[in-house]
């Protein structure tokens, strides 16, 4: 009897904390599952083994911040018949995108003594401005069941259902009352993608937009609200500037508030 | 390199060590017996952490240092947490402390199984990773995975979600849990305590390379018990330091030969973090059941065998569990769930026991509570030392081997440290001469 080749599943990384990766092996119900449906042929967090390229499905962690990692993406490209990038680094820069808007090497001599010996790029940039992503899993970290439903759509050849709504409506469905209406506390929930399942309102905290923008979001209207409770323009900019910071909307946003703030600063000090 | 020389010696190489956190390389260049180089090359890209904090509010740094490791986010949440409550003047209630305690063990649950369990005991047995070692071990591995996820749900349930867990802040927690909600865990605790247990008995089984050093061990020590994210910093060698006293004994070297900052003590060197520092400076606060589990498995009160490590893991794993279960039998439910806590200028410390070593935090900030300086040292790095040293003297014990034994030896060596490479604000990229 023909029996059907296992799909060769590849890992890679690029600039992250790991966590991404980790989920696959935090399922720890579906993981000898998914060994037994796909071949694990790279993946050095778990394993010494290594199976040759070409492979069926890469999964890719982190943002590329090197030249070298500039040219590996290429190369993990060219072997991977699908690529899929995994968490807020791979696909929006992650949180060491805030170099993005600084000097890098002011950045190098305030870590390390000896700036000559680092070699960095000038900016930090998601997987998709280099290479073609069939499909990304969002989220600081990504959500593991998002990881297996995307890797079991796959396998049935049907599009992986994963939400673009916002938070708002996982708030909704677990029946979490507002926090910003109820309490005044700021929340990024409704310009913020869904995934996560709403944990900060449901912890009594606002949202911080780990999961990058959702479909759509009107980020000028939550801005405006943020004010009115009170929130300064600085830390308007610093909401918008984190986990996801390169991503459209969220830049747009940050970098408008970034100014604000500015003017604002040099306004108080102008003598009056 | 002359046809002599390569002759002459033998080169280890490993491109991309395996089963571990995070992108590092190991390379050695050996004379007959005798280890002439050794490189432990970490090409993590530097992420420049302590850089973009700065300009941060200081109620951010628990959440954002999370990003730096995400196997041990709670490691870098409690140090954060615990230099901005010093500043503040801040210090929490009890079941606040013990709810902090109780998401440590979580970690040190998961992180400890994940690393015995999937990533060093294949080692032992002779497997490429845990996934080859549950067609033999079915049993072995699935009631890891177990335990594991046993870890992961005492974090989701405290933290939100067990990957940089969202509930701790500056103060306390956004929300407290009800003394019911954690009672739920307690069978599924009291099965953890036998199945780590018979884990214990399994891993003191494993035929262990009779290898030991004459380390200084640096871990934390508190005056009621094992450490976790309280307590003085001291060493078998005369340090017994407050935390602000840190920086003053150890000394992060930024070297061109290095592939990160290697963190020595000023007066001696290299030091070693982790569980065996902790296990030897503490075996007196371990629980009467815990030290006869040590005992059983073959442990005295003190190892000096890295390879070791993995056993006293285990050891600790029994521990938090045990520890898990008297947190949540004497906790009573806070009024509040968190101290308010105002801003102030200053400068403050933080240090917790990653499963990995302390992990060691330095924050300034100004009286808006914005971030003006931050400097962390992570526990791999202080262990990079170590590790090279380690394999200097491991070599000529297994100078005899193939060179594809000798290699996975090496890893190994590596990997009873359970490096965590993403931990990566203090590495850097490093070119070198390969032979």
């Amino acid at each position: 009897m023909h029996t059907p080749r296992k799909p060769k599943l590849a890992v890679w990384k690029f600039a992250s904390c790991d966590g991404c990766q980790l989920s696959l092996l935090d399922c720890e119900d579906e993981l000898l599952a998914v060994a037994n449906t796909v071949s694990i042929a790279y993946f050095p967090e778990a394993t010494r083994a290594v199976v040759d390229g070409p492979y069926d499905i890469s999964l890719v962690e982190g943002s590329i911040s090197t030249g070298e990692d500039a040219e590996r993406i290429q190369m993990i490209r060219d072997e991977s018949n699908l690529l899929i990038t995994i968490g807020a680094c791979a696909t929006s820069g992650g949180i060491q995108g805030l170099r993005n808007f600084a000097n890098v090497d002011q950045y190098i001599s305030t870590v390390y003594a000896h700036p000559e010996y680092i070699h960095t790029l000038r900016n930090v940039s998601p997987i998709s401005q280099h290479v073609f992503v069939d499909y990304e899993v969002r989220g600081c970290p990504i959500n593991k069941y998002h990881l297996v439903e995307v890797l079991a759509a796959h396998l049935a050849g049907r599009r992986p259902n994963i939400p673009s709504y916002s938070v708002c409506v996982e708030c909704k469905r677990r029946g979490t009352s507002c926090v910003m209406v109820a309490h005044g506390t700021p929340c990024m929930g409704p310009v913020t993608q869904a995934g996560c399942g709403a944990i900060c309102p449901a912890y009594n905290r606002g949202c911080y937009g780990c999961y990058g923008p959702s479909e759509e979001p009107n980020t000028q209207a939550l801005s405006a609200w943020w004010t009115k409770l009170g929130v300064e323009d600085a830390d308007i900019a610093r909401s918008y500037r984190s986990y996801n910071a390169l991503s459209g909307v969220f830049r747009r946003e940050g970098s408008r508030y970034a100014k604000k703030a500015a003017a604002g600063a040099t306004n108080e000090e102008r003598p009056q | 390199m002359s046809p002599q020389d390569s002759k002459r010696y033998r080169n280890v190489k490993v491109d991309y060590l395996a089963r571990v956190e995070g992108e590092g390389a190991l390379y050695l260049r050996i004379d007959k017996d005798k280890v002439e180089e050794v490189e432990l090359r970490i090409f993590e890209p530097p992420r420049f952490f302590e850089a973009f904090l700065q300009g941060r509010r200081w109620t951010e740094a628990p959440d954002i240092t999370a990003r730096i490791c995400g196997i041990c986010p709670i490691a870098y949440q409690s140090s954060a947490i615990s230099a901005m409550e010093s500043i503040a003047g801040v210090t929490v209630t009890e079941p606040i402390r013990a709810l902090r305690r109780l998401m440590y063990c979580g970690e040190w649950i998961e992180s400890h199984i994940l690393h015995m369990a999937m990533l060093h005991a294949p080692d032992f047995l002779g497997y490429e990773d845990a996934i080859q070692m549950a067609q033999h071990h079915p049993d072995v591995v699935k009631n890891a995975l177990r335990l594991k996820k046993l870890g992961n749900d005492i974090m989701t349930f405290l933290g939100g979600r067990e990957i940089h867990p969202i509930n701790m802040r500056v103060g306390g927690f956004y929300s407290v849990p009800e003394k019911r909600d954690l009672e739920h865990f307690i069978p599924e605790l009291e099965w953890g305590l036998e199945a780590t247990r018979e884990l214990a008995h399994l891993l003191a089984g494993f035929d262990y390379p009779d290898f030991e050093r004459d380390y200084e061990y640096v871990a934390m020590r508190h005056p009621e018990e094992y450490p976790m994210w309280q307590g003085r910093i001291v060493s078998n060698r005369g340090l017994d330091i407050d935390w602000p006293e840190f920086f003053d004994h150890i000394e992060e070297r930024h070297m061109p030969q290095s592939t990160a900052l290697h963190s020595v003590i000023k007066e001696r060197g290299a030091y070693m973090v982790g569980p065996i520092a902790r296990y030897n400076l503490n075996h007196d606060k371990l629980s009467s059941d815990a030290r006869a589990l040590a005992k059983e498995a073959g442990l005295g009160a003190s190892c000096a065998n890295p390879f070791q490590s993995i056993l006293v893991r285990g050891i600790e794993t029994f521990y938090a569990i045990e520890e898990a279960l008297r947190l949540i039998t004497n906790y009573e439910k806070p009024d509040h769930a968190y101290i308010e806590a105002e801003p102030k200028a200053g400068t403050g410390y933080g240090c917790s026991e990653a499963p990995r070593g302390i992990c060691f935090h330095r924050y300034s900030i100004d009286d808006d509570g914005i971030i003006t300086g931050a400097r962390i040292a992570p526990p791999t790095a202080q262990n990079q030392a170590t590790m090279e040293e380690d394999l200097v003297d491991l070599v000529p014990l297994f100078a005899n081997n193939t060179d594809e034994e000798l290699t996975w030896k090496c890893e190994q060596a590596v990997r009873n440290y359970d490096p965590c490479i993403s931990c990566s604000v203090h590495f850097l990229k490093l070119h070198v001469d390969r032979c």
